[in-house]
């Protein structure tokens, strides 16, 4: 480096390095260039005075200016919880059938209900909605307990056999295993297969027809058309809560499953109640 | 034991060679303060030509925010707008959506390849005429001028000391730059906004921080670049500087000092012909570089700073007229004239530079030199530059021609896939999307196309079940349904999944298509 290279053609010194026969000038920078870059480290440091920065012991820095990304999530919440008071009020003093009618209060209690749902009742009925084994699907028509929004919003308020709830809906199929024999749930179960499909045993299910108008029809009906008011399924149709076969339903007659949704009115109160009613009946079965 | 001194007298002590690392010898500045320049006004076709390119410029740059189009009562009659707040972008009789950037993306490769195109045949144009940057420098010049003179006056007034009449010459410049600056940064945003009701809006002081933000940066930086920093701004910021190497060839037009004519250049030709010297058409009168606002000296050769504004060929031309000589001594040349004539002028370059081999005995040049002929632009690269140009932009306005303002894009249901309904039929969710892309409101109508017995209903629109549907859309904006569709249990078994979701609007006969799928329990994963 102690020797001077100068280009020839410019008279400048080059930096001494050579690639494939172009070398570097070495022109100095302009000032204001050095200028600028004095004035950024100035701005840097005054920023870290301004802003949280230097990392101390337990924390850091806070800041001349108070800022925290903290504070501002908050008043970004803030802000926006503000924009939708009016209609969180709406929701909380019209009538279902008022927000229903609505399209801003629909879809917001639409996506507000959704929301709640993947909390509260996902566990059970699924992200979908689209329930398990025991567990009711709540996008198809069909429902125990009525699918018009009062009804569904009665169902979700008060749960279904739900402890310390005076309201909850209650309906009670007794155990047949004590009261039948053994045949006779087979040949009803035989008779029961017959309102939608072809029974394993034609004969089995004509006995059991009078079984059933003996022990059933007076809930489910004799068509076997279920009773919303009671909460008796519907056995006529395609959907099975505890499976379609046979052996299924005999099993259902002999001892029941008696599925529990819990009471949300108390724990979510009443608008996030309405709003899981908007969503549910948005799903696509609300009557 | 001897003292230092002797060692020094020593002879046996050899002397190495070595220096330190920064001596004077090798040191240099690290930085450099800007020089500062006095561009000498300039006359003629060149500084002409550029003040109709910098009327046109500007008017277009602080006008278009003004001019109306009318697009009916729900779109707005500003001719260009960029709506931010809504995403649209409205330009004359088109109007852009978001999706459709493609458009905006597809200009700028245009622009790039027209700059690639324009730079091979007549160089660094866009620097010299119509680079904002070189616009405005101009017109801060323009004011410069007329308050503190041309050239001479105003390396006065600089090195003067400070007088009041030095104050308010300056105090005055920079008021009206500043006042220039404001008017510019002020422009840009009515681009934005609806230009009559943002202006009341500005003064009024109810304008949107973010205008007045940008109006306070925009004034900043047309300031800073084009009142203080010029010529800096090109040399050091830019790099279309650095990339015009890869643009220029042989055939290129660039601003050029023909020494070939020129050398040797001579203060007193008259002494140094009777002298029997030879002497180019060169008089050395530094008109060239008094004119250029870059600063430089074309005869230097072609460089990095020259932004090819032609002001000193004006000057030069000027300087020729007067002498009585030809003009063209600082001209537009190509790099193969160039060598050509040089050829010449050096005899193939076996001597130096003979103004006699190029000039006849009347003082005129020779018919043997070579001057620009325009059919040079016409050449492989320009072709290809040229071709992929127009590709692009054929391509552009055959998609803008034939675009959809009506379209349809469908969310099938995921979870679940399906819904089983009580009399065995199968349900499927689709969330539905309708673009309406015109200013007025439509009814849409939206049909199934396949599926046999299929019929849908959509929440919220009080229609009956069955195959088509008619669904009201504002105008410019986007309505997002859901639809089920339930396919009845006696068809469901056919394994008939695929059907069509048709949106039309009757009145324009436009149409969209969605190729959808329909899940059963038999296909549904």
């Amino acid at each position: 480096m102690s020797e001077k290279h100068i280009d020839e053609i410019s008279g400048v010194s080059t930096t001494g390095h050579e690639w494939d026969g172009i070398k570097e000038l070495d022109n100095p920078m302009p000032r204001w260039w050095v200028w600028t870059f004095y004035g950024t480290i100035v701005w840097a440091l005054a920023y870290t005075i301004a802003y949280p920065a230097w990392p101390m012991i337990s924390s850091a820095t806070k800041g001349v200016l108070g800022y925290s990304s903290r504070q501002e999530l908050s008043t970004t919440l803030e802000a926006v919880s503000a924009e939708q008071a009016s209609l969180r009020t709406a929701i909380a003093e019209k009538p279902l059938e008022e927000i229903l009618g609505d399209e801003t209060l629909r879809r917001f209690a639409t996506s507000a209900g959704s929301a709640a749902f993947k909390v509260n009742c996902s566990q059970c009925h699924g992200s979908g909605a689209q329930g398990a084994a025991g567990y009711p699907n709540l996008n198809d028509d069909d429902w125990l307990w009525g699918g018009d929004i009062e009804s569904i919003h009665q169902t979700i308020a008060h749960g279904i056999r739900a402890e310390g709830d005076d309201d909850t809906r209650i309906s009670d199929m007794p155990a047949f295993g004590d009261i039948l024999s053994p045949e006779e749930i087979k040949q009803v179960a035989a008779h029961v297969v017959s309102f939608t499909g072809t029974p394993s045993d034609a004969a089995l299910a004509e006995a059991g027809a009078q079984v059933y108008a003996d022990n059933c029809a007076a809930c489910h009906g004799e068509q076997g058309k279920g009773d919303i008011s009671v909460g008796a399924p519907n056995l006529a149709d395609a959907i099975w809560l505890y499976g379609s076969s046979e052996a299924d339903i005999a099993a259902q007659v002999r001892l029941p499953k008696q599925g529990v949704m819990p009471a949300w009115q108390a724990r979510l109160g009443d608008p996030a109640v309405k709003q899981l009613s908007v969503y549910i009946y948005s799903l696509g079965g609300g009557q | 034991m001897t003292l230092a001194t002797d060692t020094v007298a020593s002879p046996d002590v050899e002397r190495i060679d070595a220096e330190a690392v920064n001596s004077a010898k090798t040191r240099q500045p690290l930085y450099a303060a800007r020089k500062k320049i006095f561009p000498k006004r300039a006359s003629g076709q060149f500084r002409r030509f550029k003040w109709i390119i910098m009327a046109i410029t500007l008017g277009i740059y602080y006008l278009t925010p003004w001019l109306r189009w009318d697009r009916g009562p729900y779109a707005p009659d500003q001719a260009v707008l960029i709506d931010l707040a809504n995403r649209r972008f409205y330009f004359f009789f088109i109007e852009i959506w978001p999706q459709e950037f493609f458009y905006v993306a597809g200009l700028l490769v245009m622009a790039g390849i027209g700059l690639f195109l324009i730079t091979s045949t007549v160089g660094r144009a866009w620097c010299g005429y119509t680079c904002p940057q070189t616009v405005w420098v101009d017109l801060f010049l323009v004011v410069e001028r007329a308050i503190e003179g041309d050239r001479n006056a105003r390396i006065k007034l600089d090195s003067a000391s400070w007088s009041g009449g030095k104050l308010a010459k300056r105090f005055s410049k920079h008021v009206i730059w500043l006042l220039i600056a404001v008017a510019t940064g002020g422009a840009w945003v009515f681009y934005f906004a609806d230009a009559p009701t943002l202006l009341v809006n500005l003064v009024t002081g109810s304008a949107a921080p973010v205008a007045y933000m940008t109006i306070a940066i925009l004034t900043a930086t047309t300031y800073v670049f084009g009142g203080l920093m010029r010529e800096q701004v090109c040399t050091y910021m830019c790099p279309w500087p650095r990339i015009q190497a890869a643009m220029l060839d042989e055939n290129s037009l660039t601003v050029t000092y023909n020494d070939w004519r020129g050398e040797p250049r001579s203060r007193h030709a008259k002494k140094a012909i009777a002298a029997g010297e030879s002497v180019g058409d060169c008089v050395d009168c530094n008109a060239c570089v008094a004119v250029c606002p870059m600063g430089i000296d074309i005869r230097d050769g072609q460089q990095l700073e020259c932004i090819t504004c032609a002001l000193c060929i004006d000057a030069c031309d000027g300087v020729m007229d007067k002498l009585g000589r030809e003009r063209g001594l600082i001209s537009y040349a190509t790099l193969s004239d160039y060598n050509n004539n040089m050829a010449l002028a050096t005899a193939g370059g076996s001597t130096s530079i003979d103004p006699k081999l190029v000039h006849g005995t009347d003082g005129k040049l020779t018919d043997n030199v070579v001057h620009f002929h325009w059919q040079k632009i016409f050449r492989p690269r320009t072709f290809v530059y040229f071709g992929a140009w127009s590709l692009i932009g054929v391509a552009m306005l055959y998609a803008l021609l034939t675009r959809d303002r009506l379209e349809v894009n469908v969310l099938h249901d995921r979870n679940p896939q399906y819904v089983l309904l009580s009399d065995g039929a199968v349900r499927n969710g689709y969330t539905v999307k309708l673009l309406n892309m015109i200013p007025e409101p439509r009814v849409i109508f939206v049909s199934l196309e396949g599926l046999p017995g299929g019929t849908m209903q959509a929440v919220g629109i009080d229609q009956p079940e069955g195959r088509s549907l008619a669904v009201p859309v504002e105008p410019d904006k986007l309505r997002e349904i859901r639809i089920f569709v339930r396919q009845p249990a006696e068809y469901t078994k056919d394994g008939n999944e695929r059907f069509n979701f048709v949106v039309e609007d009757k009145a324009s006969f436009e149409r969209d298509v969605y190729h959808a799928k329909f899940n059963t329990p038999e296909n549904a994963r």
